[in-house]
């Protein structure tokens, strides 16, 4: 499954991947861009939350939750799998 | 005076830092506009010349979206008339995740302000195994960088011998593309308007105003607007470039910094979470916790309010003892003292619900409570954040809107103020406790049914509140950008210093905010109730021919479609005060002529029942009660939470709003409830 393009809300809890690209509204995508979200940078799933959504993802040292909807607009070239 | 700033990142330690800096001499005030906190205080250098220090709110960025992100980006800039430009800045860094926070770092030391970094919680980086050298970085930012812990006050001497040098230096600033830095000047030269300093900006400066289009009250949209078209044009994707600029220079940063790796394995935050969000477990202690909280509040604070009670009881028998009898009197121990007495008995609860949020916010464990609920918070079009100040709305509606200030949006902030009242606060007990009475006259059969009646009413209040949140969201226009990405910060024993001061900050906002308001409402109420006087009579003609009792008699026709007389629209006039007013008042008015009773002892409830209208059947019958009820889950008769309504919104037309909303669906509803059973033939 290496160097596959997933979207993030896509990836197995556990997997972890280099960004790819990014496909939010303008102002989101600045502010997903500033807390790290640059092409190139590697994420990590976490977990998801109990009812399965927001996903807990760790990128650059912090860890963050997004909604599904929104992660599902950041594309991520897989590099290792759960 | 010089005035230094704080900057840094949420969950940093900054206000701790603060604290440990100003002490008791902070103030804490509003920015002028918006309900943003404007902490400041002052403190000594080594000379013991005197500082003034202002603590920014928290932010990830410069690039402002929120109020909250707005007020450190203009103060910094010098673009506040309130707040003077910082003489220097005091960038809080922790180190524990450098990288993030240099984010915000990097931008601010690019303003041409002198500056110094802390770097914070060198503790956490060094228990796990991360080596960063404060002498490296300083290096390569050219200002000094001092390592800290602001908890346990290391690193303070070090931190105020470098605050006192005479000239700080300025940071060696980055380097931006050259295509981008060329966009950025020409983008100045088009804001450099008259009247504005943004001609004096630096190039990131620049940037940074151009970077969103969040709220900004000056005159100045209109050029900034024109000065972004002007990046968009000559320098396509310019706001990538900036923030992969950014990142490069912070990424050679962290690298020539870092002496040692962080060791990797779990931290104590990894594990802590796979038990605090697993996906059964989590709801277990979430539920548990918030019992317990709950359970707390009602059980503790119940002690401290028999005391309150008590003691505005002591306090007016003794003015009567000592004051001749007569108006002012009775607008001392009448007015003040009751109406001020009903809503400060509420003070324990609502401190007591303040500390435990402040321990959740401190701890850490908001934000994962907010990430195990946002799913459910999401289908009405709230946030997860929601879920505490909504749940806190149950004990009392005040903290909970207080407590939304951690909703970054603005709309789903507005939106959770909106419904919170809705939640069953504790001041409706008494008077579900005195309907549900009337309604099942005793019997231990009747005491399932009585259970049933009240988990009910807190249903229909939670249903209402939902229905409400969801098509105010449907309503209300989206400002631009929604997408919701929460911090999860690594989990802290909290400083209980700082939790107290915030706790004695937010008592201090409720009794001059809410406590003004209370006291003028409560007078005006008294004076309504008292005026005008009868020549002479007992308590019930006091009322009858007040305005109050007018008032009663003139929205009789507009309550008799409900099923009440206007004895009960004086209690629901009377009761805006406070809900709980309305029993006092019921008691007053019906008890006064009741001729087998001289005492005064016999239960009110069984007095209500007694009470025949004009065709001999009870006044109080089912659907009268029913009906009542039902009014009390949605009306908004309170005065405290408009005015906190006021404050938090910082507009009167919201509470206006609020106040309307929710006084047409108790009318509705209640209307609704009674003529339904009527038809149905009850």
């Amino acid at each position: 499954m290496d160097n596959t393009l997933t979207p993030l809300s896509g990836m197995q809890v556990g997997a972890a991947g280099a960004v790819e690209t990014i496909d939010l509204m303008r102002d989101d995508s600045l502010r997903v861009r500033e807390i790290g979200f640059l092409p190139g940078a590697m994420v990590r799933v976490i977990r998801r939350a109990p009812l399965g959504d927001p996903i807990e993802v760790e990128i650059g040292g912090a860890h963050l939750a997004l909604r599904r909807a929104d992660a599902a607009l950041i594309s991520v070239r897989i590099t290792a799998d759960a | 005076m010089p005035v230094i700033a704080l900057v840094g990142n949420p969950n940093t330690g900054k206000t701790t830092l603060f604290n440990a800096l100003t002490g008791l001499s902070q103030k804490v005030a509003n920015y002028a506009g918006v309900t943003v906190e404007k902490k400041e205080g002052t403190c000594h250098d080594q000379h013991g010349k005197l500082m003034r220090v202002l603590d920014l709110p928290g932010t990830y960025s410069l690039s402002a979206r929120t109020p909250d992100e707005v007020i450190p980006r203009d103060v910094l800039l010098g673009r506040r008339a309130d707040t003077a430009k910082p003489d220097c800045v005091i960038c809080v860094v922790d180190a524990s995740n450098l990288e993030r926070n240099l984010y915000l770092a990097v931008q601010v030391l690019d303003l041409g302000i002198p500056a110094i970094v802390v770097l914070n919680m060198m503790d956490v980086a060094e228990a796990r195994g991360l080596k960063l050298s404060a002498a490296a970085l300083q290096e390569r930012l050219g200002v000094p960088v001092i390592p800290m812990q602001a908890n346990t006050r290391q690193g303070m001497e070090r931190l105020r011998v470098a605050m006192s040098q005479a000239e700080l230096p300025l940071a060696k600033p980055g380097v931006h593309p050259l295509a981008l830095r060329e966009a950025l000047a020409k983008a100045r030269e088009r804001l450099d308007g008259e009247g504005t300093t943004h001609g004096s900006l630096t190039l990131t400066g620049t940037a940074s105003l151009l970077c969103s289009l969040g709220p900004d009250g000056s005159d100045a949209v209109a050029d900034i607007e024109a000065a972004r078209e002007l990046m968009d044009h000559d320098c396509p994707g310019w706001e990538e470039k900036l923030v992969s600029s950014h990142y490069k220079r912070i990424g050679e940063l962290v690298r020539d910094a870092t002496e040692q790796q962080a060791a990797g394995g779990p931290t104590a935050t990894d594990k802590l979470d796979r038990a605090l969000l697993h996906p059964i477990l989590g709801w277990v202690i979430l539920g548990g916790l918030m019992t317990g909280l709950f359970a707390t509040i009602f059980s503790v604070a119940a002690v401290p309010m028999d005391w309150i009670d008590a003691g505005f009881g002591w306090t007016a028998d003794w003015v009567k003892t000592w004051m001749a009898e007569g108006d002012l009197r009775d607008l001392l121990t009448d007015g003040v003292l009751a109406g001020v007495g009903s809503v400060v008995i509420f003070l324990p609860q609502i401190l007591l619900l303040f500390f435990f949020i402040g321990l959740l916010e401190d701890t850490g464990y908001m934000a994962r409570v907010a990430f195990i609920m946002d799913r459910l918070m999401g289908l009405v079009g709230l946030n997860g954040r929601a879920f505490i100040p909504l749940l806190s709305s149950y004990a009392c509606a005040i903290p909970g809107i207080m407590a939304t200030r951690t909703i970054a949006n603005p709309r789903e902030r507005l939106i959770t103020i909106l419904v919170a009242p809705l939640a069953s606060c504790s001041a409706r007990l008494p008077v579900y406790v005195m309907m549900i009475g009337v309604l099942l006259p005793g019997g231990t059969g009747d005491v399932w049914m009585k259970v049933a009646f009240m988990l009910g009413l807190y249903a229909l209040g939670t249903v209402g509140m939902f229905l409400f949140a969801w098509l105010f969201h449907r309503r209300l226009r989206s400002g631009s950008g929604s997408a919701m990405i929460l911090e999860l910060p690594p989990y802290r024993v909290p400083a209980l210093r700082a939790v107290l001061l915030r706790l004695w900050e937010r008592a201090r906002v409720f009794v001059t905010q809410a406590g003004t308001v209370i006291l003028v409402i409560s007078v005006l109420l008294w004076a309504a109730t008292s005026y005008p006087k009868p020549a002479d009579g007992d308590d019930t003609d006091r009322l009858t021919q007040s305005i109050a009792g007018q008032l009663g008699k003139t929205i009789e026709p507009l309550i008799e479609p409900l099923g009440y007389d206007w004895k009960m629209g004086i209690g629901l006039i009377a009761s805006f005060a406070a809900r709980e007013v309305f029993v006092s008042t019921m008691s007053i008015l019906y008890r006064a002529d009741d001729p087998a009773d001289d005492e005064g002892t016999r239960p009110l409830q069984t007095l209500l029942r007694e009470q025949k209208r004009a065709d001999g059947s009870p006044l109080f019958n089912g659907k009268t009660c029913l009906s009542m009820l039902v009014f009390y889950v949605f009306a908004m008769q309170c005065m405290a939470t408009l005015a906190i309504t006021r404050r938090e919104t910082n507009s009167w037309k919201w509470p206006l709003f609020q106040f309307g909303y929710l006084t047409v669906t108790a009318y509705l509803a209640a209307l609704l409830v009674y003529q339904g059973a009527g038809l149905l033939g009850y």
